[in-house]
Formats: structure tokens, sequence, C-alpha cells
């Protein structure tokens, strides 16, 4: 595997039919596309009126696109119940794209900047939106510096009021409460639902919370025409979707097989098995590698999602317990201090995996940690340790044989290789 | 019209009072935070539980309606 790149190289993917669409046009410096660029392939999105614009209401909720930010929930759906609420609302860009493992938000905001502002030009209209708050971590400079040029070039030209939040870079700061209790003046911690956001967020109103990506995908939808979109992909899952495969990011149809993913992003050696979706996501075993599709259905009926797009081969002579064991601890680190389960829970299954791990568990503390997962799920404010749970719960069953032999004291020999996943550093603040 | 009971995470600190009042419906884990079953407030327990809520020190606790249709 490639070692980790800040900006990560391109490298384009996929069957010819389906062709590249938001990676398209990525300039392969890496110096993102200006404004005039742009506009050479991509039409002025339509602005904002007073009211919602229904057609391109329509145009999304054909087109079938669904959220890329982890919960795939279906944007034209999402839409209309903003639209819905009869009062002003507002759209916040979600860049906060928390997950170590992908970087296919930070690509389109550094390159493509501009294909992601038509995006939310495009929501402001559909939803009838005066207000776009692009929101992205502190620490992506490069990021927020090529959002701050791209809108120096636009210049107020959109009819909508377009600024740039800076958010803390914590895991959880992402999430859609999060963002609105932070631009609410609060800490970007999460809060109770309902309400939710699109009843209730940014100054108490409507908020359309809307990923990075999706957003790219509706520029293009406004500009293409949902036809065109369904092109890509399969029936029930249309489009393409990023993903980052080992820190390098790529394009591909729903429905493509993740096998040639990984054939063509180089990895040839034995794999102890992929994560997929991040942090939030689960693991898959070798053997279901060779058949399984990037698509929900497919990947739910093993236990996995897309969520973010995030996927991670492990490389058989790493231990991919170590690997989780390290994951799950920065999981529980990275709670929000609010929810007693998550905050004791959280960290009392951490250590309790890690015991395993390195032989200091019997099998009492198995059987515990198999209660508190439990016990701990859905006791969230947020989705938080429900995610972290799910992340252990398909370790220990990925690694089941693995993990038995580490608890009587035989290891793999991958413990002695240095781990490969990230677990960086967020610092302590929440404002 | 039924009652279900519904607690706000982070609000509550443990303090464990409403699993002393209403042990019939709420439990504690091993940090001492509530476990709620889940299920319905049946109508021979509707008083205790709304004096359950009333007694919780930081209002994390509350009764609610589910509107069956």
């Amino acid at each position: 595997m490639t070692t980790s790149t800040w900006l990560p190289p391109l490298e384009w993917l996929g069957p010819p039919a389906d062709g590249y669409r938001l990676l398209a046009r990525v300039p392969a410096d890496g110096v993102a596309r200006s404004l005039n660029e742009h506009r050479r392939d991509a039409p002025p999105p339509p602005a904002p009126r007073r009211r919602p614009r229904s057609e391109l209401l329509d145009s999304i909720e054909q087109s079938g696109l669904r959220g890329h930010g982890g919960a795939g929930f279906p944007t034209g759906t999402k839409l209309r119940a903003v639209a819905a609420q009869g009062r002003r609302p507002i759209v916040v860009v979600n860049g906060a794209e928390s997950e170590p493992v992908s970087a296919k938000d930070r690509l389109l905001l550094m390159t493509m900047p501009h294909l992601v502002i038509d995006g939310a030009v495009v929501a402001a209209s559909a939803v009838g939106a005066k207000t776009v708050i692009v929101c992205v971590k502190r620490t992506a400079r490069g990021s927020l510096e090529s959002l701050e040029r791209a809108l120096a070039e636009r210049n107020g030209t959109d009819g909508v009021d377009l600024r740039v939040v800076a958010i803390p870079p914590r895991y959880v700061a992402g999430e859609e409460t999060a963002l609105v209790h932070f631009l609410n003046g609060g800490p970007a911690k999460p809060t109770i639902t309902p309400p939710r956001p699109f009843e209730r967020g940014v100054d108490g109103q409507p908020t359309l919370v809307q990923n990075v990506e999706t957003l790219a995908h509706m520029a293009q939808i406004a500009a293409y025409g949902p036809r065109w979109f369904r092109e890509a992909g399969t029936a029930d899952e249309p489009g393409t979707t990023l993903l980052t495969v080992g820190h390098r990011v790529y394009e591909v149809g729903f429905g493509t097989t993740l096998a040639s993913i990984l054939v063509a992003s180089d990895v040839v050696e034995p794999l102890a098995g992929v994560l997929v979706g991040g942090y939030f996501g689960a693991w898959l075993a070798p053997a279901a590698i060779s058949d399984a599709r990037v698509s929900n259905p497919d990947l739910r009926a093993r236990g996995a999602a897309i969520g973010c797009g995030a996927i991670m081969p492990l490389a058989a002579r790493q231990c991919a317990l170590v690997e989780s064991a390290r994951v799950v601890h920065w999981l529980a680190r990275e709670n929000a201090g609010q929810c007693g389960p998550c905050v004791n829970g959280l960290a009392a299954i951490a250590n309790t995996f890690t015991a395993m791990v390195a032989g200091r568990a019997d099998g009492r503390m198995a059987q515990q940690l198999v209660r508190w997962c439990s016990e701990i799920e859905g006791r969230g404010a947020c989705r938080h340790p429900d995610g972290a749970i799910r992340f252990l719960r398909s370790a220990v069953s990925v690694f089941a044989d693995d993990l038995e032999r580490h608890m009587q004291g035989r290891p793999c020999a991958g413990v002695h290789e240095r781990p490969v996943l990230p677990v960086p550093a967020t610092g302590e603040q929440w404002r | 019209m039924s009652y279900r009971l519904r607690i706000d995470p982070i609000r509550c600190d443990g303090a464990g009072l409403c699993a002393e009042m209403l042990p019939e419906l709420i439990g504690l884990d091993d940090w001492g935070y509530p476990i709620l079953d889940g299920t319905p407030v049946g109508q021979a327990l509707l008083p205790l539980a709304r004096k359950t809520v009333a007694a919780c020190p930081v209002l994390a606790l509350r009764l609610e309606a589910v509107d069956h249709r």
C-alpha cells in the first residue's frame, strides 16, 4: 500500500460505461479548478427564489440520489422535508469528513470547490434558502483556503449568502446536530433529537445539512438531468460514488465489485480483511471480498455498509485485532463527554477488548463485553456509541479464530508490525 | 393513548433515583445509568411513573404520550 499523503494522488477507475463524473475534471496538479475553467462545462446553478423550486426537488427525487456522508438517506426526501416546513431554511454544507480514513470530501473541496458550491446553491434553490454555511474542520487548511478563494471568485453572484465556518476537529463534530449546535454558538457536540435540524436548526430555522459529495452530485443532476444521472450505477442504486481506498480516492458506479476496486488500486498481497465504511463501518473477511459489491443491500447482507465510502484493505501480515483495539480506543476517547453510557461504556469496552487481544482476559470478561455492547447500544444522544459497537462486533466476529488464539496467549505474528490504521490526535477543543 | 418513559442521556448524571423508585421499568447499568426496558407504561404503574419523573434531580426523565393512531 502507498503511505498516507496529505493530498491523495488521483486515480480514476470504473467501467467505461460509467465514466468519471465528479472526478472527471479534477486537475492533475491538484490545484483548485478556477471558476472560469469550471464554467466551461458546468452551467451556473439556478438562483434561489422566495419559494422552493419544485422542478429541482423533482429532479433530485427522480435521480434516486442518496446521501454520501454515511447514513445513505434519500436526498429528495430530505429536501422535501426541509422545503415543507414553510419557513426560510438554511443550508449547511457538511465538510467535516471526520473519518480518518476518508479523503474524498477534502479532495473535492481542494480541487473542485465550484462544483461543491454549485451543489450548495442548487440545494438552496430547491428548498428556498438564501443562506449557505460551509463547515470545514479548522485543521483542513487546504480546504479552507480553496473555499475562500472560490467564494472570492464568485463574488456574490449566486443570489445566496455564502460563508465558510471552521469547526473544531473532533470526530463527532460532523454529526448534524453537533454542527447545528456549534453554529448556534454552543460546543460542537450532539444534542438530543427531536427536534431534528430539518425542523429546527441554525437560528431555529429549518436546516438542510448535506455532505460535500452529495452536493457535488446534486450540481451535476441539476446540470445534466436525472436521466443522465441514472445511466451509471444500478436501477436500485443509481449514480457513482467516491471511495477512499487506502488513502487514494476513486469514483465507481454503484454495483462495481469490491475485488475489481482492490485490483485497480494495486492491492495484491494477501489480506487479513477489508474495513468498509470507515470507523463506523465493519470488517469483511477475505472470503467475503471476492464477490462483494459496492452496493448497500449487498454489503448490509454481510453486516457492512458503504457509509462514507472509506475502504481500508488490511494486509494479512498485520494483526487485525491490534488494529481494531486501537480504533476502538480512539472512538472511545472521541466521545463528547455527555452521555454516561457512552463515556463509561465505550472506555470499558475498549479496555476489555484490549485485554482480550493482549491475552489478559478470561471467558467471563468476554461475556461481559457482549453484555455491555447490547446494553450501551442506542443509549446515547447520537449514534456514536452504536457506530463504535458495530465496528467492535464486526472485529470480534470476523476475526473470531484469531481472537481465540490471542486469548490463549498465542497472538498472531502481526502484533509486531507497525499499525497502519490512523488514530489521529484531535485535541480537546469543542469550540 | 399509552405512555412511555424517555431519558435525556445528556442531562442524566446517573443519580439512580429512578431505578430505586420504579424497578419494574428501570434498571441500572454497571456505571449507575438507567436502562429502560422500552415497553409502554401500564395503567397500574402510571401514577408511580409520574412521581419518578418528578423525582429526577436533573429533570432527565420524561413520560411521553405514544400516539397509536
